[in-house]
């Protein structure tokens, strides 16, 4: 897995609240066995019209090229609905590597956590600063100290991160690794109970 | 100080704490699905490991497969490669399938507890999060993402934080026509889309004592839908009595040791939750949703909100873009309102309680002309069950269309979609905009209530047909 530590970038902001992963990403490009390309689809149906990529819609945010960056920036509540890890890899395969919201559905975040997409919860007023922002502002992010920064004025938050996550997030270690140190451990916890 | 039923079991599944982070928590019962598992598989072999308890591992082909003609070979290329790679996977890594034309079959979170496979105490987890169906056995049991399953392929575990616990009390008797599902629609409508995210949710009182077991599935079904990890319920006498002779439950003194456990499986009188909250039964109406999200949901006699009348300003924009991919005006009844589609199907509502109170209700009965009715059974065994006991020729008489078991029309992946615009009083969990195909606009509802509007080609309260 890839390794985060400091972001430095623009931002998107998609100014929903309750983004499911069906919108994210919609269940009919769910049929592929890898987990490459999903990018493309990424918000299909915000984004086209009539399923077309002919068709984009100027109104949605990804269309409007004016905005950019590393970090995607969304309402409360973002990746409710299904469990499919597709959206954390749609999201991620589109450029993404943040994802800012006051709330996340805990599958989604479980799913981004372990795709190395940062998902970082802010208060309400610090997304509600963010999307105040005019459109060349960046932010910094610094997973080491866990902070959000808005660069232009300095306003700085701290999010929560698991230790562990983090530890993994920072080193691109994944969960299997350290089960896999812990065979011995989940063997013996099979014997006992029998 | 007692402990709740979910920590009776959470205790008991704990391999290793991890200092200052999540607990190693051991699966007893892992589902995989052709979707979500692909990559999963592709990750193990990657890793040069094998699947650490093959024998803990059940699949079956559900969320992909077509209802009609599952005989023959799937039509979609795309479908058909993802449904083959589930079989060569199995195969590969010696994996019990119920793939298509097997006799167990169906909706992966119809299935386990069909079997007997789901048992009181488990943690069961499947990359799918309706997963939560299963806790009605008094399991632990909830969704997970792919790299998860790979987890489980590789180690039997997964690493999980102790979700906060709340627990919901619905004391009283349900009003005629009133069932589980309206409930559950009832309960995620007051707390809303995201009222219990970062809990795991014990439904309990008498109203859920008094429930069947395919009942109390319903609820726990969409436990997700608020947000929850999962819902469970304690098992008793009617757990038991469901379990008893099913396929894969235990058997002679194996039985007798399992129910000895199973009966401890409640939370004590002193156990504490992080958050109680109570309901009166008799105040829950049959429930139809308006919205893009399961909590924007109302009682059937009741108007769609206005936003104007809103106090936060997301809400009230949330509530104006979801009337408007609705077609719906703020203030107006839904009751009347023609609907061109009825959906009775998906891990929500297919099992045969399901299909036997729509009979009950259409007997004798012919379908609106103008409305489409598709009844998709759950499983092969539902379907069997339904021609069993006659019910195929009621829906049959009454003009619904009778398909083959799978996840159908309720997520808008196979070949069941509902067209852009139209409406579907639907028995599935989910309303999000284009869940049921692109455009389509999904009026989640009970049983009852769809199979009432399939009669009436309108949304309508089904207290007025009983």
């Amino acid at each position: 897995m890839n390794k985060i530590n400091k972001i430095h970038s623009r931002f998107v902001p998609l100014q929903e609240e309750n983004v499911d992963t069906d919108q994210i990403i919609p269940a009919r490009f769910l049929k592929a066995t890898t987990r490459d390309g999903f990018g493309k689809n990424l918000f299909r149906d915000w984004r086209y019209a009539n399923d077309n990529e002919l068709e984009p819609k100027p109104s949605f945010i990804l269309n409007d090229a004016s905005y950019n960056g590393q970090i995607l920036v969304a309402g409360k509540n973002f990746g409710c609905g299904s469990s499919r890890e597709h959206a954390a890899w749609a999201i991620k395969d589109y450029g993404f590597t943040v994802v800012v919201s006051s709330f996340f559905a805990d599958i989604f975040k479980n799913n981004a956590l372990n795709n190395g997409l940062l998902p970082i919860t802010v208060s309400e007023s610090f997304l509600a600063t963010i999307f105040g922002l005019d459109k060349e502002a960046s932010l910094s992010v610094c997973l080491e100290d866990q902070t959000i920064a808005i660069d232009a004025t300095g306003a700085i938050e701290k999010f929560d991160i698991n230790a562990y996550k983090k530890t993994c997030l920072l080193n691109g270690y994944d969960d299997i690794d350290y089960l896999l140190s812990n065979k011995a451990a989940i063997e013996n916890f099979e014997k006992n109970r029998n | 100080m007692g402990k709740t039923l979910f920590e009776k079991i959470w205790d008991t599944h704990i391999v290793q704490e991890v200092t200052e982070g999540p607990s190693v928590l051991y699966i007893d019962k892992h589902f995989i699905h052709e979707v979500t598992s692909p990559q999963a598989f592709k990750g193990i072999e990657d890793r040069g490991i094998s699947i650490f308890r093959p024998d803990h591992i059940v699949a079956t082909a559900d969320h992909n497969v077509p209802t009609q003609n599952q005989h023959l070979p799937i039509t979609d290329a795309l479908s058909r490669f993802q449904v083959d790679t589930l079989i060569d996977n199995c195969k590969n890594h010696g994996i019990e399938l119920y793939g298509l034309g097997h006799e167990h079959q169906g909706i992966v979170h119809v299935i386990g507890p069909e079997l007997g496979i789901t048992q009181p105490g488990m943690t069961i987890v499947c990359g799918d999060s309706h997963t939560s169906t299963h806790g009605a056995f008094g399991t632990i049991a909830f969704g997970i993402g792919t790299s998860e399953v790979e987890m489980v392929f590789a180690s039997q575990c997964l690493l999980q934080t102790k979700p906060k616990l709340m627990r919901i009390n619905i004391e009283g008797a349900l009003g005629k026509g009133v069932v589980s599902k309206d409930i559950i629609l009832y309960i995620i409508a007051k707390i809303s889309a995201s009222g219990a995210t970062g809990y795991f949710v014990e439904y309990a009182g008498s109203a859920v004592r008094a429930l069947s077991m395919e009942a109390r599935m319903t609820i726990c079904n969409m436990s997700i839908e608020m947000g929850a990890r999962g819902g469970l319920i304690a098992p008793d006498q009617t757990t038991f009595d469901y379990l008893k002779g099913r396929t894969f439950a235990p058997t002679a003194a194996a039985w007798d040791t399992a129910l000895n456990y199973w009966q401890t499986l409640c939370s004590d009188a002193d156990a504490v939750f992080d958050l109680e909250l109570n309901i009166d039964a008799s105040d829950i109406e049959p429930m139809i949703t308006y919205g893009t999200n399961p909590g924007l949901g109302i009682g059937i006699t009741k108007n769609v909100p206005t936003p104007a009348n809103m106090q936060d300003e997301g809400e009230q924009k949330n509530l104006e873009k979801a009337l408007r991919y609705m077609g719906l005006t703020a203030g107006q009844s839904l009751m009347g309102m023609p609907v061109q589609h009825v959906f009775i199907g998906s891990c929500t509502n297919s099992r045969i309680e399901d299909l036997r109170l729509v009979a009950a209700l259409v007997k004798g009965k012919t379908k609106n002309p103008d409305v489409q009715v598709m009844i998709v059974p759950g499983s092969q065994k539902v379907a069997k069950q339904v021609v069993q006991e006659g019910l195929d020729l009621i829906f049959k008489e009454a003009g619904f269309e009778i398909r083959q078991a799978g996840c159908s029309a309720c997520l808008g992946m196979n070949e069941d979609k509902i067209p852009a615009g139209e409406y579907c009083v639907s028995t599935s969990n989910r309303n999000f905009e284009g869940r049921q195909g692109a455009g389509a606009r999904t009026l989640l509802a009970s049983p009852l209530t769809a199979a009432a509007a399939a009669l009436t080609g309108v949304v309508t309260d089904v207290r007025t047909l009983l």
